[in-house]
């Protein structure tokens, strides 16, 4: 890397810039990184639920798309995934009500390899941009020869690519998504799938976060998912030093109760009060 | 097929032109990566493949027969091999490939196996080599799945295994190996996953077809011995793939010698309700970890596949055979619900061999299908039908009505009206002259 004090050239672009830029003036102790299964339980209330995620402080918000397979998800994520299939909730919804907060937060997408592969990388990073998302994260693509179309055509749409790291991760493949990271490093905090967790995996942050973060240091932002849910957890996450804390389950959870914009306020209301904010 | 995927082989082979790879959550990189550096050594150990061979012959019972089926060949006209992987123990291929993953896991430290299961045989098959090899085990089937194959359900209780019901999608085949792989991201450190098919990321394609392989050898050398050639065609049935793939694998290096895969039919491939993705011409997505033809919609959700026979059941099949199909090596071909049912009850009568329900498609083909170029052709009789008994029974009287076992079905001997009536008629099956 060039030890001259021009600012790096970040390789996902537009998308890559506005996330970092949202990292670096997040509120508080750590950026929020809010997911929601997008259509969950019907477009109109995912709608409304998004628009409570704003302005309850999300600093990303992370859209799923609903997908028949999803092999890293729990069993509410999964759910909830099902529930918005059955729906007849479709790719292009997703993708509308991402272009609805784009102009308000950064949105990146989640899904499976299965849905970028098949319009190509090429037309759906295109369509990624054009709807005003600005990454994308794909748990089945890791880095490496499965993900370089995908993080070929994210660059050339100005979409980041973020990907994951688990605690099954070795140092040296560490280090080698670490360089591969655009916007920020998603790093996995437990062995295992999406959802809350009982017990306190907080104590583990630490250590996730380090290694994710690595020796030297990093300028790439770091967030730490997988079982966070209040604000418990996302103080740990802060204190543990990631930059982010990324709650899906929980929040997903409160979209599919009774009132779902009022369950959603207190959990993002909840997790602002650990982060300092 | 994704434009730019490189056609090259990686490694040991994670890649099968544009088939393979390993799509699957970072979690579960490093257990792939162990798994592939474990079976490079152990393949080529001579310790370990005295031990698996040991096994196979002792407890599995191999080699298995090659049976000419003397009935069918009379028949077709042609000479026809029957490879007897219904004699097996647990009565299917699925133990070969089963045994030698539970020795994998042994040599891993891994005291925790877990396996989906469709028909149930490569469940009982995984319940049987765990309880040989005194480990844990988890078993994840579709609930319609054990319905249709209750025995088998009862069969893994009875070997110490827990059958884990699931509940999402179809509740077949598919979402078996989803939730299986959902409980391996959680486990992966302590847990081995089986994975029945020669399908899923890499590694396991390799291993499976390493492991099934001895079908082929065997009946290579077999067919040698008794008709002092080679065949002209082998044939076998695709659902995954994995008997089909442990037959092709030893005869991939005689091009004369013509490999047919027989996919599920279904209710027809124009109805969409099918299994046969490379008879159908399907596009290349991912499921289960690999690249590979699947059934899918135009936006990429995964379809469910339809077969009458469970283990058949499945929307996609292993990136080798989709290799095999497009190189022009193997030709894939469907046979339908009814075709399969019938054929299913013909093999029973001409051969005194109850078949599977998957073997019976291709026992179709064979039975059915001029093959004026075939002389001599080795079936592989994947596995015994006594599982599907019931299933396939209602199948025939749906299709046939109450008569399609009715010119087997005698008048009782002795009936006598009157003596019932009075009560003093034959008693209890008591021998009448």
């Amino acid at each position: 890397m060039s030890t001259e004090p021009t600012a790096p050239v970040l390789r996902g672009g537009a998308g890559e810039e506005r996330i970092r830029r949202a990292f670096a003036e997040a509120p508080g102790d750590a950026a929020l990184v809010a997911y929601a299964m997008g259509g969950f339980p019907d477009l109109e209330t995912s709608r409304q639920v998004l628009r409570a995620y704003v302005e309850g402080g999300a600093d990303v918000v992370e859209l799923g798309i609903p997908y028949s397979d999803p092999l890293a998800d729990g069993p509410i994520i999964h759910a909830a995934g099902t529930t918005a299939l059955e729906a007849g909730v479709t790719v292009d919804d997703v993708l509308a009500l991402g272009r609805e907060l784009s102009d308000d937060v950064p949105v990146v997408l989640m899904t499976y390899a299965n849905l970028v592969l098949r319009p190509g990388a090429d037309v759906f990073a295109r369509r990624l941009a054009d709807a005003g998302f600005s990454g994308l994260i794909v748990p089945d693509l890791p880095v490496g020869e499965e993900a370089t179309d995908v993080v070929s055509a994210c660059d050339a749409a100005g979409v980041a690519f973020i990907p994951l790291v688990a605690p099954t991760t070795g140092e040296e493949r560490v280090a080698e998504v670490r360089a591969a990271a655009r916007g920020f490093l998603y790093a996995v905090s437990v062995v295992g799938t999406t959802g809350e967790r009982s017990g306190s995996p907080a104590d583990r942050f630490g250590e996730i976060v380090a290694r994710a973060k690595g020796d030297g240091g990093t300028d790439v932002p770091v967030a730490i998912g997988f079982g966070i849910g209040d604000a418990e957890g996302a103080r740990a996450a802060a204190a543990a030093g990631a930059d982010g804390a990324i709650v899906g389950t929980r929040l997903v959870r409160a979209a599919g109760e009774e009132r779902p914009v009022e369950a959603v306020r207190a959990v993002l209301a909840d997790l602002a009060s650990g982060l300092g904010r | 097929m994704t434009p730019g995927t490189p056609f090259t082989e990686i490694g040991s082979e994670r890649r099968f032109g544009p088939y393979g790879g390993r799509y699957v959550p970072e979690t579960l990189l490093p257990a792939l990566d162990e798994l592939e550096r474990t079976w490079a050594t152990l393949r080529e150990d001579a310790g370990f493949q005295a031990e698996l061979g040991t096994l196979l012959r002792d407890f599995v019972g191999r080699p298995s027969p090659l049976y000419l089926a003397r009935r069918i060949s009379e028949r077709v006209g042609r000479e026809v091999y029957l490879k007897r992987e219904d004699l097996n123990h647990t009565g299917a291929h699925k133990i070969n490939n089963a045994i030698g993953q539970c020795l994998i896991a042994k040599h891993m430290g891994k005291p925790r196996v877990i396996a989906e299961t469709g028909a149930g045989q490569h469940g009982v098959a995984t319940a049987t080599a765990a309880a040989l090899l005194d480990l844990e085990c988890v078993i994840y089937m579709g609930v319609e799945d054990m319905r249709r194959q209750m025995p088998n359900v009862q069969r893994m209780r009875l070997l110490g295994t827990t059958v884990q019901p699931v509940e999402s999608g179809a509740r077949t085949l598919k979402e078996a190996v989803s939730q299986a792989f959902r409980d391996w991201v959680a486990t992966v450190e302590d847990t081995h996953y089986v994975m029945g098919t020669a399908a899923g990321a890499a590694p396991f394609p390799s291993i499976v077809r390493d492991l099934q392989r001895i079908i082929g050898d065997e009946a290579r050398a077999q067919i040698l011995d008794a008709a002092g050639r080679l065949p002209d065609r082998v044939v076998a049935c695709v659902g995954g793939g994995s008997n089909a793939i442990g037959i092709f694998t030893a005869f991939l290096d005689d091009p004369d010698v013509a490999l047919l895969g027989v996919e599920p039919g279904g209710h027809g491939i124009e109805t969409g309700a099918h299994g046969a993705v490379l008879a159908g011409g399907l596009e290349a997505g991912v499921l289960h970890g690999a690249m590979t033809p699947v059934m899918q919609d135009d936006r990429g959700q995964i379809l469910e596949a339809h077969s009458i026979s469970a283990g058949l059941d499945y929307p996609a099949v292993g990136p080798q055979h989709a290799w095999l199909r497009d190189t022009g090596r193997a030709t894939y071909v469907p046979v339908g619900d009814a075709d399969a049912l019938r054929a299913f009850r013909t093999v029973s009568r001409l051969e005194g061999i109850i078949p599977a329900l998957e073997s019976s498609h291709a026992l179709h083909h064979v039975l059915h299908v001029p093959a004026p170029d075939v002389e001599i052709e080795i079936v592989c009789l994947s596995g015994r039908g006594d599982k599907d008994m019931e299933h396939a029974l209602a199948g025939l009287r749906e299709l046939e009505g109450d008569d399609a076992l009715a010119h087997t079905v005698a008048e009782p001997l002795g009936h006598d009206p009157v003596a019932d009536q009075d009560g003093d008629g034959p008693q209890d099956g008591a021998e009448i002259r």
